[in-house]
């Protein structure tokens, strides 16, 4: 039966069609749905790793014993599984491996808009590319093939508009194979002379696939007919040429809907290793070719080594996503017509939720003026107006180590007004090490752990500190004082961010100490399912004078309107931070 | 025929996502090719969100760009301005006449503008305005506003029948919300 399939729940479905038995992923939007659905079959078990390396090792373990296996990523996670991805490419499995990283282009949810196809040639792993719903179910099959004909790790290569858009597919039925049984074997230690016999083994698998892809039908040519009615007028048309188009991936549609019938196209489905005759053989076949690939010029890099005239990224952006419209843009063809209004119209940025636990503390770090070291999550959201108070964020964990290396350099005036801030899944991830760095070298730093005891982001999945597993049964527990003690600090507070007078006092006092300090900052997100909330705030309006002091904390439940308080009652619940605000007593909740 | 193209537009948390579900059901079940598009993340937490909806006989790319849209579904007023360059020349625009206050204009760094859907029809959109929350509350739960814009959205696809709609409801909407779903999209296609 026909459905209509979001493109990562399609890659999950591939993975139960294909047998897959062990999938072990780190959350990171646009790819966080993949595991999340592919956990909705009990056949398949499913869980959350603290990070990306973990995650791919425990996978290419259980592919050791037999399995088919799989994990999960974003883009920047798949920098984090780069150490065990290269040699697992040398060393070879027992049973297929699927690696699925999503990239993100135009960066709607990361901090940068890396290409995920560089690692595929850096560390010679095949990487198959989908286009839509039904390529990602039905090249996430064919990618065990693969993996298991030549002995590789396989990437299913995705970006935000094949991971969340949805498209109609056809399901199969699933089929497991057998389990292959472990045997010893003295060549998987990766050393010396196993590892030199493994590189020369990956460079002739590389070969093979070469060949797999110069006749395999994931990479095929769609002749058009240049005889369509409404042709589009752009520049190469009317140089009257035969244009043939290489292309892959989202890029593909986006040729398809800007040029039609009017050119000829070679659609890649396998992006590393690329074909070479293939490509020769298309580009003899017409007048000229267009590269169109979003992000780096991967592609039209290996066409100019073929030695290949394309016309690419001199004309087509690097940065940023594409869009029928932009590629029209860039060939001069016909742009529709539309309509602006003379007004401006506000931005609507992303806010942290009313009652968000984080609110509190961004407030006082600001008040305190005090250099803050972001992390990766929700909480990055305390960079934004009204509270802008955050001053940098780099990469998962970077908030311990980062802060470490500031504080060393600027030694006692950075460490008594900086601190670093940390969610509780991303100090699982990263942040581990980092206080580690901080507690062996001993720099005065002081590090707050945001413990919402959910990983919230990315829509709220369970991690190591909330005793609960991906499927919400109980867990094992990190305990975060236990760790942080075990890890050299003496001094690890726990404070309740909803408590604005003890937190401003425990972030001055574990400033001021001559040790480093762990603060951990513990409420649930206000989002999670069960967590209980008050009733909404009552403004007293008599009460209130208008001076807008609780509009600091950019509360999206707090308006002023005509010089007085107004409470969003949808929104608020009660967290009584605004009522800290207030000196005049207008913003009560129900205790008071 | 010729692809077709809806946006969904609103604030993250307003029901967008299940109001897209909905509409690829039907589009689906009237044998058409479909193609969705949303974005998640970071953007859901209270931004401006925005999912396109694509029907034809094949669709290729899963988004709509300026000039495009031959209809915007808007929960939001604000929101209904700031898509409106995605509207084709002479497009409809259905819209909430809801105001949510974007952070910028709750803090005074901004303004929100006046008389929205009049400076729309001004530019030359077919505007059809209306309080589709105040239709979801009545009927039950100010969250059924999704269902309520549903029903006035299908006013325009008179040859899709009624029982494809409500098949869409049943098949996403919990059983114990149902009965009040129901009223919201019946209302909300009445609503003139």
């Amino acid at each position: 039966m026909k459905e209509l399939m979001l493109g990562n729940k399609a890659v999950a479905r591939g993975l139960y069609e294909a047998g897959c038995s062990f999938i072990s992923s780190y959350p990171g939007t646009p790819s966080t749905e993949i595991t999340e659905e592919a956990a909705k079959y009990d056949e398949i078990y499913c869980e959350w790793a603290p990070n990306e390396k973990v995650a791919l090792e425990a996978a290419h373990g259980a592919t050791l014993g037999g399995v088919r296996a799989s994990c999960a990523m974003k883009h920047v996670g798949l920098n984090v599984a780069a150490d065990p991805l290269f040699t697992i490419s040398y060393q070879g499995l027992n049973a297929g491996l699927v690696i699925c990283v999503a990239d993100d282009p135009g960066m709607h949810s990361s901090q940068n808009e890396q290409d995920s196809r560089h690692y595929a040639f850096a560390a010679k792993v095949p990487m198959l590319e989908p286009s839509d719903s039904e390529e990602a179910l039905l090249y996430t099959k064919r990618a065990y093939e693969i993996s298991e004909q030549f002995n590789t790790p396989v990437f299913i290569k995705l970006c935000t508009r094949v991971s969340h858009s949805q498209s109609v597919v056809s399901k199969g039925e699933r089929t497991v194979p057998a389990q292959v049984p472990y045997k010893k074997d003295p060549t998987k230690v990766m050393m010396t002379l196993n590892s030199r016999n493994a590189h020369v083994r990956v460079e002739q698998r590389t070969r093979d696939l070469i060949e797999f892809a110069e006749t395999d039908p994931i990479n095929r040519v769609i002749r058009g007919s240049k005889t369509a009615e409404g042709i589009e007028s752009d520049i190469f048309y009317l140089q009257n040429k035969k244009i043939g188009v290489i292309t892959s991936s989202t890029s593909y549609q986006y040729a398809k809907e800007v040029w039609g019938e009017n050119v000829d196209i070679l659609k890649l489905g396998m992006v590393y290793p690329l074909p070479e005759k293939l490509i020769l053989d298309f580009a003899a076949s017409v007048d000229h070719v267009i590269v169109l690939e979003e992000l780096d010029p991967i592609i039209e890099n290996h066409c100019k080594a073929l030695g290949i005239k394309v016309t690419g990224k001199e004309l087509f952006p690097i940065c940023g996503e594409f869009s029928s419209n932009t590629i029209r843009e860039c060939v001069k063809a016909t742009v529709p017509e539309f309509t602006v209004l003379d007004d401006d119209i506000p931005g609507r940025p992303p806010v942290m939720c009313a009652g968000c636990p984080h609110r509190g503390i961004f407030y006082v770090l600001k008040k305190l003026k005090c250099m803050v070291y972001g992390d990766i999550g929700c909480y990055t959201l305390g960079a934004v107006a009204p509270l802008n108070a955050m001053d940098l964020n780099v990469c998962m964990g970077a908030s311990c180590s980062g802060l470490h290396g500031f504080n060393k350099a600027m030694g006692e005036v950075g460490e008594k007004n900086s601190v670093g801030v940390i969610g509780d899944s991303t100090f699982v991830h990263s942040g581990i090490t980092g206080i580690t760095d901080i507690s062996y070298n001993m720099s005065n730093s002081t590090v707050i752990i945001l413990d919402n005891s959910i990983t919230g982001m990315t829509g709220h999945q369970q991690n190591p500190t909330t005793g609960k597993n991906l499927r919400g049964e109980p867990a094992g527990k990190v305990d975060l004082e236990a760790l942080c003690r075990a890890l050299g600090y003496n001094r690890v507070t726990v404070i309740d961010p909803y408590d604005m007078a003890e937190t401003e006092r425990v972030i001055k006092e574990e400033l001021q100490a001559e040790e480093p300090s762990i603060i951990i900052s513990r409420r649930p997100c206000v989002m999670i399912k069960g967590t209980v909330h008050k009733p909404p705030i009552k403004p007293d309006k008599d009460k209130c004078v208008g001076c807008k002091m609780c509009m600091q904390i950019g509360c999206p439940a707090i308006s002023v309107r005509d010089g007085k308080v107004e409470i969003d009652t949808t929104l608020c619940i009660g967290c009584n931070v605004c009522t800290q605000m207030c000196k005049f007593g207008a913003l009560c909740g129900e205790e008071s | 025929m010729e692809t077709k193209n809806i946006m969904i537009v609103g604030v993250g948390g307003q029901g967008t996502l299940l109001a897209s579900k909905l509409l690829g059901y039907v589009l689906l079940k009237q044998g058409y090719d479909v193609k969705v598009s949303e974005v998640h993340g970071m953007s859901q937490r209270g931004g401006s969100v925005v999912t396109y909806v694509r029907y034809g006989d094949k669709v290729y790319s899963p988004v709509i760009d300026r000039g495009e849209a031959d209809m915007i579904l808007a929960f939001e007023q604000l929101e209904a301005a700031r898509w409106l360059p995605y509207l084709k020349k002479g497009g409809r625009i259905i819209v909430n006449t809801q105001r949510m206050e974007p952070m910028p204009v709750i803090t005074e760094a901004a303004v929100y503008p006046e008389d929205l859907v009049g400076k729309m029809r001004a530019a030359g959109a077919e505007v059809d305005a209306g309080d589709f929350l105040e239709i979801a509350t009545k009927a039950g739960s100010a969250k059924a506003v999704n269902i309520a814009l549903m029903g006035r959205l299908s006013v325009y696809f008179p040859d899709i029948p009624g029982e494809v709609w409500q098949e869409a409801i049943e098949a996403n909407v919990p059983p114990k919300f149902l009965d009040l779903n129901r009223i919201a999209f019946e209302n909300g296609s009445k609503m003139s």
